[in-house]
Parts: C-alpha cells; sequence; structure tokens
C-alpha cells in the first residue's frame, strides 16, 4: 500500500494531468448535449453582463445597419397585413373559426448580444431569458431566415445553437417542388449551408428556395432558410449534394424573434403516442 | 503571496478579458484565430510547479469557456500545454541555464530560443483545441489549415507584444 502511495506521488503531476484532462473530457461530452440548463456558459449572469456591456459600445458602429433593417421589417410587416386585410375582407370573414391554429406561435423579439460565425460549434447569446417565457427548445428567427433553436437559458439570457453548429439539423423542404431534406452546415463557409437527402428523381434547379418544413413543431412553416447555389449529383450517391446560400448573413445578426409555439406539446405528445402504437 | 504572484494574478484577468472582449471577434479569413491566452501559461516564471500550472491552465481555460460557449474545450488544450511546458523547458535549456525567478521571455533568452520554445507548444494548443473541438478527424484539412493559420497569427501577436514589452524594459 505504501509503495502505491509513493508510486502516485511520485507521478503526481501526471495523474493530476490525467484527472483534468477527464474532467474536461467530461465536460466537454457533457456541454454537447442538445438541450439543458445550465450555468456556466455565457448565460449567466456575470458572463452575460460583461458581454451585453461590450456589446452596447460596438452597437453604436452599426445603428445606421440596424436602424435600416428596422424600417424594412415595418414597411414589409405593413404591407402584409394590409394584404390580409383585403383578403379577410373579400372571403367576408369577420371571425376566424380555430383560434387555437391562428394563435400558434408566439414571438418574443430579442437582442443579440454575443455571436461567432467561425467555429465549428457556433452559438448566439440573446438578452431574453425564462422571465420572458422561453425555454430549451425553441425555435428562433430573424427577419431574413431561420436562426436557431434556444439551448439553455437563465433568469434574463440566453444561449442559442445557430444554424451554424455542425451539430444541428434542420427539417427543410424545396418550396417550389415540396420536396423534404435536412439543412446541416459543414463547418467551412458562414454563407453556405448543406441540403441533404434529397433523392434521386428530384431535380432541384440553382435559385431554388429552401424554406422550414415545420415537421418538428419547431419552427413555424415556410421560414426562409436559403436559396440553392450549386446543385451536384455524383454516379453513386443516392442523394443530391447541395449548397445553400443563406439568407441570414450571420456575421450581422442584431434583432431576432423567439418562436414561442403553443401547440408544440399536443403535436409531440400525439406523435409519441402514434409511435408507441406501432411498436 | 510574492510580488511576482500577485503579477501574475492580475496578468490572469487581464488575458482573460483581453481574450473574450477584443480577441474573440478577431477571426482573419475565418480560419485564422488569437489565442493569445496561451502566453500566460508560456510565460509564467521558470520554475513554477507542474500542478500550480495544470490548476491555472484549467482555471483560465474553464473562463475562456464560459464565454466561448465550449465548456471543457480551451480548459482541456491549455491543460496539456501545462503539463507539457516544464517538460519541454527541460529539453530546451540554453547553455548557463535559465534567470532564477524570471519568465522565460524573448528579452532573457533571445528570438531563436523563443521561437522554439513558444512554436510546439501553441501548434499542440492548437491542434487539440481545434481537433476535440471538430470531434474527430472527418474534417482533417480544412481543421488543420485552422490550426496552422491560427498558430501563424498568434505567434504574429505574441512576437509583437514580446518587442513590445523587450523596448519598455531597455
Amino acid at each position: 500500500m505504501e509503495r502505491l502511495f509513493k508510486f502516485v506521488y511520485k507521478y503526481r503531476a501526471f495523474f493530476t494531468f490525467l484527472l483534468l484532462e477527464l474532467f474536461c473530457a467530461w465536460l466537454v461530452v457533457e456541454n454537447n448535449q442538445y438541450q439543458s440548463t445550465r450555468y456556466f456558459n455565457s448565460s449567466n449572469q456575470i458572463a452575460a453582463n460583461i458581454i451585453s456591456t461590450s456589446q452596447s459600445i460596438k452597437e453604436y458602429f452599426s445603428l445606421r445597419d440596424i436602424n435600416t433593417q428596422l424600417a424594412n421589417e415595418n414597411a414589409s410587416l405593413r404591407k402584409k397585413l394590409d394584404d390580409r386585410n383585403q383578403v379577410i375582407e373579400e372571403i367576408g370573414l369577420s371571425q376566424l373559426k380555430n383560434v387555437a391554429i391562428v394563435n400558434r406561435f408566439e414571438y418574443i423579439s430579442a437582442k443579440v448580444i454575443n455571436n461567432s460565425t467561425s467555429q465549428y460549434k457556433n452559438f448566439i447569446t440573446i438578452n431574453k431569458g425564462i422571465d420572458s417565457g422561453l425555454q430549451p427548445g425553441m425555435a428562433v428567427i430573424s427577419v431574413q431566415g431561420a436562426i436557431g433553436k434556444v439551448k439553455s437559458v437563465s433568469s434574463h439570457h440566453s444561449v442559442l445553437i445557430s444554424l451554424l453548429n455542425i451539430d444541428d439539423q434542420v427539417s427543410s423542404k424545396i418550396k417550389r417542388t415540396g420536396h423534404f431534406g435536412t439543412v446541416q452546415w459543414d463547418g467551412t463557409d458562414p454563407r453556405v449551408i448543406d441540403l441533404r437527402y434529397i433523392p434521386r428523381h428530384v431535380s432541384p434547379l440553382v435559385g431554388d428556395t429552401i424554406v422550414t418544413s415545420g415537421y418538428n413543431a419547431v419552427f413555424p412553416e415556410g421560414i426562409l432558410i436559403g436559396i440553392i447555389k450549386e446543385v451536384k449529383l455524383s454516379e453513386e450517391s443516392p442523394f443530391h449534394q447541395i449548397k445553400v446560400e443563406l439568407s441570414q448573413d450571420f456575421g450581422k445578426l442584431a434583432f431576432v424573434e423567439v418562436v414561442k409555439s403553443n401547440l408544440k406539446a399536443e403535436q409531440d405528445s400525439v406523435e409519441v403516442i402514434t409511435k408507441g402504437i406501432q411498436k | 503571496m510574492s510580488k511576482s504572484g500577485i503579477i501574475h494574478f492580475f496578468l490572469f484577468f487581464v488575458y482573460a478579458i483581453a481574450q473574450v472582449l477584443l480577441l474573440k471577434n478577431l477571426v482573419l479569413f475565418n480560419t485564422a484565430f488569437c489565442f493569445l491566452y496561451v502566453v500566460f501559461i508560456l510565460l509564467l516564471p521558470v520554475e513554477t510547479n507542474n500542478l500550480l500550472l495544470m490548476l491555472a491552465g484549467f482555471l483560465l481555460g474553464f473562463t475562456i469557456d464560459i464565454f466561448y460557449d465550449s465548456l471543457g474545450l480551451h480548459a482541456m488544450a491549455l491543460v496539456v500545454v501545462a503539463y507539457l511546458r516544464n517538460y519541454w523547458l527541460g529539453v530546451i535549456t540554453p547553455q548557463g541555464g535559465y534567470d532564477s525567478g524570471l519568465p522565460p521571455t524573448l528579452a532573457s533568452n533571445g528570438l531563436q530560443w523563443f521561437l522554439i520554445y513558444a512554436i510546439p507548444l501553441l501548434f499542440v494548443h492548437h491542434f487539440v483545441l481545434f481537433f476535440t473541438e471538430a470531434a474527430g478527424f472527418s474534417r482533417f484539412g480544412f481543421t488543420l489549415l485552422k490550426v496552422v493559420m491560427s498558430l501563424l497569427f498568434t505567434l504574429s501577436v505574441v512576437l509583437i507584444l514580446q518587442y513590445f514589452s523587450l523596448e519598455r524594459r531597455r
């Protein structure tokens, strides 16, 4: 026994090294889990406050861009509202039938305080948290398209998994043909994302619009993701290799909207029940 | 705590803050990162205890990780550097040994020695960091490009800072 202690003591540096490395490895693996309410990330109070202050200084340099963007958004929303009103008037629809379906989604506006695009696993920190009703798993969009999902929340801040994260997959479809696939980032170019699992018999074209499919109840259906930039089909592959140019420039995120899906629990539970019956 | 201990305690925060507020936003060509905080471990005094080095490395890495949202990643890479540092210092001891109680800087040991000292350790750090982040070797080419570009970038910044402190000391 004494020899054992002596042995451990003699190589104490190595054993400490091993211990710390194992602990780090455990942290890395643990952090890769999709959803979590964790303390040690940029949504914790001290870290978020530091980042917020830094961001509020940086913001002055992009105020002009943000203003233009918000004005454009206002204009397009107003136009949509007018169109909608006209349609309703034409049909003579005074009262909408199913309130639950109409109010499926609520939108919570939030400001981006931390963002990266050049790592393999990019995360975004925003300034809304549990206090505003955010929960892990909610979708986040902007005017120009899909952004990501909420990963973890603290009382006033949350961390999002960006679309630019090699672990993140979003169910999507080609708007023109209606075929479903999955978008996933390959880790290289922050302007381009891959569309996978589009079978051979479909003929996607350069310029086709890619939108979210609404299959997973996280994203509302039809949120813009991007436009096809390049289509390749190799001899032996069962799927097309499609590069999609993102409609949202992730380097310029300023304001985003968190989508609160009121019927998500219902859709999920129905799906789980169905799967249970099949087994 | 000795005077040098207090200085290094403050330097810890200086490096951490510089990294998360300034250098985090500084990425060239989408591949070249500047991980200046590694220098904190490299420039601790020569006789610093191995255990203390690793502990400091872990704490600094962990702090950086909180802001990068990559828990464990930077800590892991920095602990490797902290572990290897003293062995590497032993291997490349210059003739006449080190000045006791002083950090192994460019000023005290010369440019050639400093490059031999810093390049392998920085390379190991970047290598561990990027390949752990990529979770394997499936993106080998691009990840290696990131490693090399970041090495060049970080090294340039380190050398510039070393030359600045050289001027000041004269």
